[in-house]
């Protein structure tokens, strides 16, 4: 490659694909295929009518690997179309996550309280466990779980990231 | 259930529905082999007189036969394969034709639906395991779907970046009565590939050029892919601007090899003037070409000081590997439409002094003569034996095939293709194997044109079976094959780069190829003095069906000119320079470990 190494950036790309059978294994494999990386997928049926998904896949690399990636993408004959939300403007990236945290005493308390400051729910109760609710950028889920480690983390389970662009116009 | 007797005129059991469908994309001629899963359609098929079944000996050979079929004629090429081993079996062809970019529509039947993922007989994920070598792939899972999936599928493998379409067919579908949809009635939902360039961008581009000191016009499949219109309006351009042009190895006879604009191949494997030209170009316009590592090089090395303008109509083609300063989405053929009438409209020259220069210098390099090699009057050259199989076909339409390997090259660079289409050989995947069912393919197409499969004797063994296709249908293809006893290109890597350790690269044990053409019903022809060279060639092309001729060549020939992978252009390594230590200094570590 002529051009120099570029920085290596993470980018929120929304796939817009028609809902058939095979489409998710045509993407990830057209991911581990050709070697890139994938940080977080989510996929959903966004029109029932239309049969259309929106798959939101993290991915990261130099700039030139992701125009790749998207020129890759767009190549597939049932993507419709491929947005970098990275590129292409202000945007909402959003997660959702499920915590699981055990203990008792002081530790309970503490994780209640954290929980109350980063406006996580709490969905499930024992008397020794919570299961919190929490949705926000992945940074703020991370710093989450971290502050939940010394308080008796059991599991995590996060959705990955889900995203859209601001203003009115669509995609 | 319905039998299709009592069923409605408009409806048709789904193995019907499929020849119906195929008869209406204007489909002749089906490459198969018949297994359980596919019974229905086979049924279909022996009531109908408007396709013709061509039985193979192996369903890699139905690929590669729908290959030369399709590369040769411009149509897309058909094949019928059973499930389970019928479908692996085609793999291999498959990916050949993806990364060769040729539009083929592989019909695999598959278990009933109830079946499917209980690891029935001869069940496999045909979907799943052709997912990655095909453009796109379908499974029908309901009878009603199946016209509109077949011509989704012909419009697919054929519109944008061409390539192979799989159709996995259980046989429940096959035999369920359902409605056919009309090829008129089916449109793509959403895959509408780019066909004009960006006028803006198609201005910049001839601006370029005619701005240019030391232009070259390097053009590839693409052009070949665009119809013979595409090569038409590239010799006009060509002949317009004056400018020099070499061809990539999947775009020889793009251009006419005779005329004196034409370089040659470049790459790997390519003449010295046209790699030289590449690498010191100041303004490149490359057309339908991919910047494949075969034809770059070193790519840090690769043509460092010019400005590339890149049409292709596949956008993932554009900065893959090496970045370009103008990028054209586009069809070959339209773009250079457009691109010419841009010129004339514009009013643009070239810049003729420099232009003059640039061939001054072209030439020098063209005297370096880079194909010269010794002649020798007891053992038969390889290069010689192409050299004469050329003048003795040239005078009239012939169509070369190839196997994979050194003859392969000798003949992009000996054989002088005038025209579009006459040439097809396995150039992203290197398939050996392929030139054989790809001739067979090409005969179809073509009756009555001679069709000859140049061979090597090894890759010929990889799908000899196929012998047997052409005596049973008469297709009178001549299998041509060099043979120096030798897996010759690993062994000349293995000369150049491995200390002239020759690890499991003689070939041993080879059959008397006289009379295996025989017990094929084929005749067989062996040459092994020059002075029978012309004699042995006229007799084979004179022989009205099936000849094997098998040529013993100096088995220690190799390849010149020869870019080492991980090379730059310029780093040609040429036949008559010093036999170098076989720690070859032009051999990077780096280079030692790419292909
Ligand atoms: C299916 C397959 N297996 C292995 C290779 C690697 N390979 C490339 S050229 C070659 C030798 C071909 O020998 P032959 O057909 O005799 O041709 P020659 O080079 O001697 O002209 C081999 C083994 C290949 N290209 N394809
Ligand atoms: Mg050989």
């Amino acid at each position: 490659m002529s051009a120099p190494q570029q920085p290596i950036q993470s980018h929120i790309l929304s796939v817009l694909v028609d809902n058939e059978p095979g489409i998710l294994a045509r993407v990830v494999g057209l991911f581990s295929g050709r070697g890139y990386n994938i940080e977080s997928l989510t996929v959903a049926e966004v029109s029932d009518a239309a049969h259309l998904s929106r798959i939101t896949v993290v991915t990261s690399g130099p700039s030139n690997v992701i125009d790749q990636i998207k020129a890759q993408l767009g190549r597939l004959v049932p993507v419709h179309n491929v947005h970098d939300l990275t590129v292409e403007g202000p945007h909402i990236a959003r997660e959702l996550a499920l915590i699981k945290v055990a203990g008792t005493g002081e530790k309970r308390v503490e994780s209640l309280r954290i929980a109350d400051i980063f406006r996580a729910r709490a969905v499930d109760s024992t008397t020794e466990s919570f299961v919190f609710e929490l949705t926000g950028n992945p940074e703020k889920i991370t710093a989450f779980v971290e502050l939940m480690k010394p308080l008796g983390l059991v599991d995590v389970s996060r959705t990955g990231v889900v995203a859209i662009s601001r203003g009115p116009k669509p995609l | 259930m319905s039998t299709a007797a009592q069923a409605t005129p408009a409806q048709m059991s789904g193995a019907e529905m499929l020849i119906k469908a195929l008869i209406d994309q204007g489909v002749e001629v089906v490459f198969g082999y018949p297994g359980g899963a596919v019974l229905p359609i086979y049924d279909a098929l022996f009531k109908q007189n408007a396709i013709r079944h061509i039985l193979v000996r192996h369903e890699q050979g139905a690929v590669h036969a729908a290959e030369g079929y399709a590369r040769s004629t411009g149509k897309p090429g058909v094949v019928l394969v059973t499930s389970g081993p019928g479908a692996t079996n085609a793999v291999t062809g498959l990916t050949d034709a993806l990364l060769d970019s040729i539009p083929v529509i592989c019909l695999t039947g598959q278990v009933a639906t109830h079946l499917v993922g209980t690891d029935a007989f001869q069940e496999c994920d045909t979907t799943g395991i052709t997912r990655p070598c095909t453009k796109h792939n379908y499974l029908v899972k309901n009878v009603d779907d199946l016209s509109r999936v077949v011509h989704e599928a012909f419009y697919v493998a054929t519109n944008g970046r061409p390539g192979p379409v799989v159709i996995d067919l259980p046989k429940d579908v096959q035999v369920a009565p359902g409605t056919y949809t009309g090829k008129d009635n089916v449109k793509h939902k959403t895959y509408r590939p780019q066909v004009s360039g960006d006028d803006a961008k198609i201005k910049e581009a001839v601006a370029m050029m005619a701005a240019a000191e030391r232009p070259v016009f390097y053009t590839g499949g693409g052009i070949i892919n665009a119809g013979p219109k595409a090569s038409e309006l590239l010799a006009e351009f060509v002949r317009l601007t004056g400018f020099p042009i070499t061809n990539t190895l999947m775009g020889l006879g793009a251009y006419p090899a005779t005329d004196k604009q034409f370089l040659g191949m470049l790459g790997m494997h390519g003449t010295w003037e046209a790699n030289h030209a590449m690498h010191d170009c100041d303004v490149m316009i490359n057309i339908g070409a991919r910047f494949d590592d075969r034809i770059t090089g070193r790519l840090a090395a690769f043509s460092p000081g010019s400005k590339k303008i890149h049409v292709d109509i596949d956008p993932s083609s554009h900065n893959k590997t090496v970045r370009c300063d103008l990028n054209i989405v586009g069809d070959a053929c339209k773009v250079l439409e457009q691109m010419i009438a841009a010129w004339k409209q514009g009013g643009y020259k070239p810049n003729q002094k420099a232009l003059d220069k640039w061939w001054q210098q072209i030439d020098q390099w063209r005297a370096r003569d880079s194909l010269k090699y010794k002649k020798d009057s007891k053992i038969i050259k390889p290069q010689l034996a192409i050299e004469r199989l050329y003048e003795l076909t040239k005078d009239q339409d012939t169509f070369i095939t190839t196997e994979v390997g050194q003859h392969q090259m000798w003949a992009a660079q000996f054989y002088k293709f005038n025209k579009p289409n006459r040439w097809m050989t396995s150039g992203g995947l290197g398939t050996m194997g392929y030139g054989l069912p790809a001739a067979i393919g090409v005969q179809l197409g073509h009756p009555g044109k001679l069709v000859v499969d140049i061979a090597g004797e090894a890759s010929i063994l990889m799908n000899i079976q196929e012998l047997g296709t052409a005596a049973q249908f008469r297709l009178p293809v001549k299998v041509f094959i060099l043979n120096n006893e030798y897996m010759g290109m690993v062994r000349q890597w293995q000369q150049l780069l491995h200390g002239g350790r020759y690890s499991q690269s003689y070939s041993e044990s080879l059959p008397d190829f006289v009379k295996l053409a025989e017990a094929f019903h084929c005749k067989g022809l062996r040459c092994t003095d020059p002075a029978d060279l012309d004699g042995v060639i006229k007799e084979m092309i004179a022989y009205d069906g099936p000849v094997v001729v098998d040529v013993a060549v100096d088995k220690a020939e190799n390849c010149f000119p020869m870019v080492p992978s991980g090379a730059a252009h310029n780093e040609m390594i040429l036949a008559d320079d010093k036999p170098k230590d076989p720690t070859n200094a032009s051999v990077t570590e780096e280079g030692m470990a790419l292909v």
